[in-house]
């Protein structure tokens, strides 16, 4: 009797266990083979087969059969080269013969956990649906008890401040006749502060994004800063930076991360006696949004030669970063210690803060630091924050959405009276389904000082492909295919840093009139409305009694 | 659009110059309320200068817990002055309307301002609690010197209610404002002007940074900054917060409502503090469109605009008597002898200064510093 695994095929997968599916035309392909080998999964391969055609020559119909080899496309149904949506074959087909087509039914992740190893990705939590940011609304609107204003004409500041605020109380200053004066006699420290654009980019290191990526982004910023007048910064991410951009007057633009892997730091430390500017602020991360309670970790296959050389490693292996600084045990060590010593190295010149994942324990962090005068600002990033590498689980199911933890945190220090001397931070999920100026805006009604984008950057600047049907998604493996994610040059080279740099300053002048286009028609252009809660609606009750807004239908 | 006409005088004048200006420009408010305050009293409570005054309404019921609680509390009354009503078509008349001169408890006879002054708020708050809820208490201020008066209605036929006209009810510094009501329900609490502690101001306008104002204030540990029953009312407590907490000079007060952008701060020779200060004060930034006049303790009064100048606003006079009104057609009521071409009207830098009894008038600009206007 033959076994059954010879009379079965219970081992392999049909393709509609896939997520997406590749609708291939036969007519329409001329089988030039682009699309096989731009495949970053080798979803995709070119095989042959045997077909049965029927054909008539010469002008009266007589029909034949013919059996023809032809060379065809197929899916893989190897699970783990399974088709992530991302249609670059689509977008190398000169006929318009292949596409992936999203299998709304697919059982994918039963199968992703081969050898025992449970499904890894890039990209951010796979959840389509409207987030809670996009349920809000701006319904105060100035209608003739006050004029609106006038968005293109009007004088608009939309700038912010990242940095610990002294009270007013505690100011060196004194009265001096008519004048209130700097008292140079007061030994009060006044942490230092910077006057930012309120949306800032976040951390994404040089590493996790292409050399041309992460070049892009810099320049577009430094043109930011340089030509529009817009004092928009960026988070460098874990890994430190290169030499060249920390030794140039440019630093003052960017956020230097410093994470559990201390990873680029030796470089870092060494290069300051020629630093020519101060960094714009030290981020201390000790939590990411769309993986709470995971380190960093950049892949063997994406630690080459500059990486390494940033890094301060040997070329080629994992550079994991622990889940939590491991020199140290107690919030007291882990925040207060740090940032004491991150503000000694730049001689209390540079303001320092960390940046915690969304967690129902923030209140607590908060408290914490409104207590340790050096805290310069807590970063908050909620669970539909982005990614370079996760297990799927921790991005899927681990985390806490930004606008109600914010919100607890603002009203917490509006309570303590000190809505204005520790800044909020908030990111995870801004600009999700693409409306940045609105998510922003109502973060900073809710009582968000500024903003992180990451994901929505990679998107708007450089056409990531990633979504939240868990297209591509693949920036763990190395293999980006636009060459955002990877440090293989042959993909890169597919990215123009100056288009990337290009696209940075058009979504931020677009954001600039966004948000005046939002801040207008409220009557508020003086200062950013931050906490300005009678401004939003949520079209969902419990949504607006947990955000203590109002509730519109 | 709420009407304001504020005159401050070298001699006693009667409220009734301040109604007849807001007569003038009477499209402007809708009836739903005027507030007087009068400060540095004449007529029959010139002799009554170092007594606190209340200033509120009450009602029979209201009038007895009042009194109990007051003598409770230590305070004889002096002296009581009620108007004359005269009833109206149009004016529901409330019970009692009165300002009462006390004298303070024994035990604080001999303390310091600063206790006195937290022993009225205290009380003036004590008896806004007990009345609020049936209305049976409204108090307006409980200071020396200072009377408060609201009433629901069109500010000329509430004079005619009060008999102003003929009342022996006079001060050298006059607000009253001619109510446009655009805060939902009419409160007599949200009538301006608003007084706290020696500071008063009231407002045209509409603040749309209220609530994180509101929200800061509110968290300043301040047991007076309550209320909010109208959105003017953090231009006082702000007021208040600016000189009489930080004790600076009343000019900052246009630089913590309107801050200069960071650019600008630059060309001043306060720069350091005045960098320190818009950071540390940035949630008392107002916005929206705002002509705020106001006095202090001391007996100055001012006018100044939002950060974009969006409402209307003029001063002008002679020596001895200024007037500061949302219109000129209210100035030429008042005093019609002056010469208009020296009237002033603050742009968005600006916030003029009048001395106490109008000897001086002075322009301060954010960027250009002082002009004297009229010495």
């Amino acid at each position: 009797m033959e076994p059954a695994s010879r009379l079965d095929n219970n081992h392999e997968l049909t393709l509609k266990e896939f997520p997406y599916i590749i609708k291939w035309r036969d007519d329409r392909c001329k089988r030039c083979g682009r699309c096989t080998a731009v495949c970053p999964m080798f979803a995709i391969y070119p095989t042959v087969a045997a077909h049965r055609v029927v054909q008539s020559i010469g002008p009266i119909p007589t029909p034949s059969t013919e059996r023809r080899v032809v060379t065809v496309v197929k899916q893989s149904s190897n699970i783990n080269n399974y088709c992530t949506g991302c249609a670059t074959c689509s977008l190398v087909c000169p006929n318009d013969a292949i596409e992936p087509e999203l299998n709304p039914n697919h059982k994918f992740i039963f199968y992703k956990n081969t050898g025992g190893t449970p499904y890894t990705r890039g990209g951010r939590r796979n959840d389509p649906s409207i987030s809670t940011l996009d349920r809000l609304k701006f319904t105060r609107i100035s209608m003739l008890t006050d004029p609106a204003l006038d968005a293109g004409r009007h004088e608009f500041r939309i700038r912010t401040y990242l940095g610990r605020i002294l009270p007013p109380e505690e100011l060196p200053v004194t009265v001096q006749g008519d004048d209130v004066m700097l008292d140079t006699k007061n030994t009060t420290f006044v942490p230092p502060v910077r006057e930012i654009y309120p949306v800032m980019i976040g951390s994404m290191s040089v590493g996790a994004l292409s050399p041309t990526m992460w070049e892009g982004l810099a320049m577009g910023i430094t043109y930011l800063n340089e030509v529009e007048g817009m004092p928009v910064v960026m988070c460098s991410g874990e890994g430190g930076m290169p030499l060249r951009l920390l030794k140039s007057r440019f630093i003052k633009y960017f956020i230097l991360q410093i994470a559990s892997g201390y990873f680029g730091w030796d470089e870092i430390i060494r290069a300051i006696p020629d630093m020519v500017e101060d960094p714009c602020a030290i981020e201390i991360k000790y939590g990411q949004g769309a993986k709470p309670g995971d380190g960093g970790l950049l892949m063997a296959h994406k630690v080459l030669k500059l990486i390494s050389e940033i890094r301060g490693v040997p070329q080629g292996v994992d550079l994991p970063s622990p889940p939590t600084h491991q020199t140290k045990y107690s919030i007291e060590e882990a925040v207060a210690k740090m940032i004491q010593s991150m503000y000694l190295a730049w001689g209390f010149r540079v303001p320092v803060y960390p940046k915690i994942s969304g967690s129902r324990t923030a209140k607590a962090v908060l408290n914490n630091l409104v207590r340790n005068p050096f805290a310069a600002a807590l970063s908050i990033d909620g669970e539909d924050g982005g990614t370079g590498a996760a297990y799927n689980v921790s991005m899927d199911k681990m985390g806490h959405p930004i606008a109600s933890n914010l919100r607890e945190c603002y009203l917490d220090l509006v309570k303590q009276g000190k809505q204005n001397e520790l800044p909020l931070i908030a990111a995870g999920g801004v600009g999700k389904r693409g409306n940045l100026a609105a998510n922003a805006a109502a973060l900073i009604m809710l009582g968000a000082s500024a903003v992180s984008i990451g994901k929505y950057i990679m998107q708007a600047a450089a056409g990531c492909l990633g979504d939240e049907n868990n297209r591509c998604n693949v920036c763990n493996i190395g293999r980006c295919p636009r060459g955002i994610t990877t440090q293989d040059p042959k993909l890169y080279r597919r990215l123009d840093p100056d288009k990337v740099a290009e696209r940075v300053v058009e979504v931020y002048k677009a954001l600039d009139v966004e948000l005046k286009k939002i801040f207008a028609p409220m009557g508020r252009s003086t200062e950013l409305p931050i906490g300005m809660s009678d401004a939003i609606s949520a079209d969902d009750p419990a949504v607006a009694q947990r955000l203590e807004i109002s509730y519109a239908c | 659009m709420c009407r304001l006409s504020a005159i401050t005088s070298n001699d006693y004048i009667s409220p009734i110059e301040n109604i007849l200006a807001l007569e003038t420009m009477k499209e402007g408010h809708d009836g739903s309320g005027m507030g007087l305050i009068l400060k540095d009293l004449g007529g029959d409570f010139q002799q009554l200068k170092q007594y606190p005054i209340l200033s509120g309404i009450c009602s029979k019921r209201g009038l007895k817990t009042l009194d109990d609680y007051m003598t409770g509390e230590g305070f004889r009354l002096i002296h009581t002055w009620s108007p004359t009503l005269k009833h109206l078509k149009g004016v529901k008349a409330r019970e009692h309307y009165f300002a009462r001169a006390y004298d303070y408890p024994p035990h604080v006879a001999d303390s310091p301002t600063e206790v006195k002054e937290e022993l009225l708020l205290r009380t003036r708050l004590a008896l806004r609690m007990m009345g609020e809820e049936d209305e049976s208490i409204i108090v307006f201020s409980f200071y020396p010197d200072v009377i408060t008066l609201k009433e629901v209605g069109d500010p000329l036929q509430l004079c005619e209610f009060f008999n102003l006209d003929t009342a022996n009810i006079k001060a050298k510094i006059v607000f009253a404002q001619g109510r446009q009501n655009t805060n939902y329900a009419i409160n007599l609490y949200a009538c301006h002007p608003f007084f706290i502690q020696g500071y008063g101001s009231m407002t045209n306008g509409e603040n749309t940074a209220f609530i994180p104002i509101r929200e800061y204030l509110k968290s300043r540990g301040f047991p007076g900054y309550i209320g909010y029953n109208s959105d003017s009312e953090v231009f006082t407590h702000i007021l208040h917060y600016v000189c009489k907490t930080l004790k600076y000079p009343l000019k900052y007060y246009k630089d913590v409502i309107t801050p200069l952008k960071a650019s600008e701060i630059e060309t001043r020779p306060d720069k350091d503090a005045v960098r320190l200060l818009k950071m540390s004060l940035r949630f008392l930034c107002i916005d929206g469109p705002n002509c705020v006049i106001g006095f202090t303790p001391e007996g100055s009064c001012f006018m100044v605009q939002d950060a974009k100048k969006l409402r209307p606003g003029v001063v002008g006079g002679v020596k001895g008597k200024v007037a500061l009104m949302s219109e000129e057609c209210g100035l030429n009521k008042s005093i019609p002898q002056r010469i208009c071409e020296t009237d002033i009207f603050p742009m968005k830098y600006d916030m003029v200064i009048v001395s106490p009894g109008a000897q001086e008038v002075k322009v301060w600009n954010q960027l250009q510093g002082w002009t004297t206007i009229m010495n």
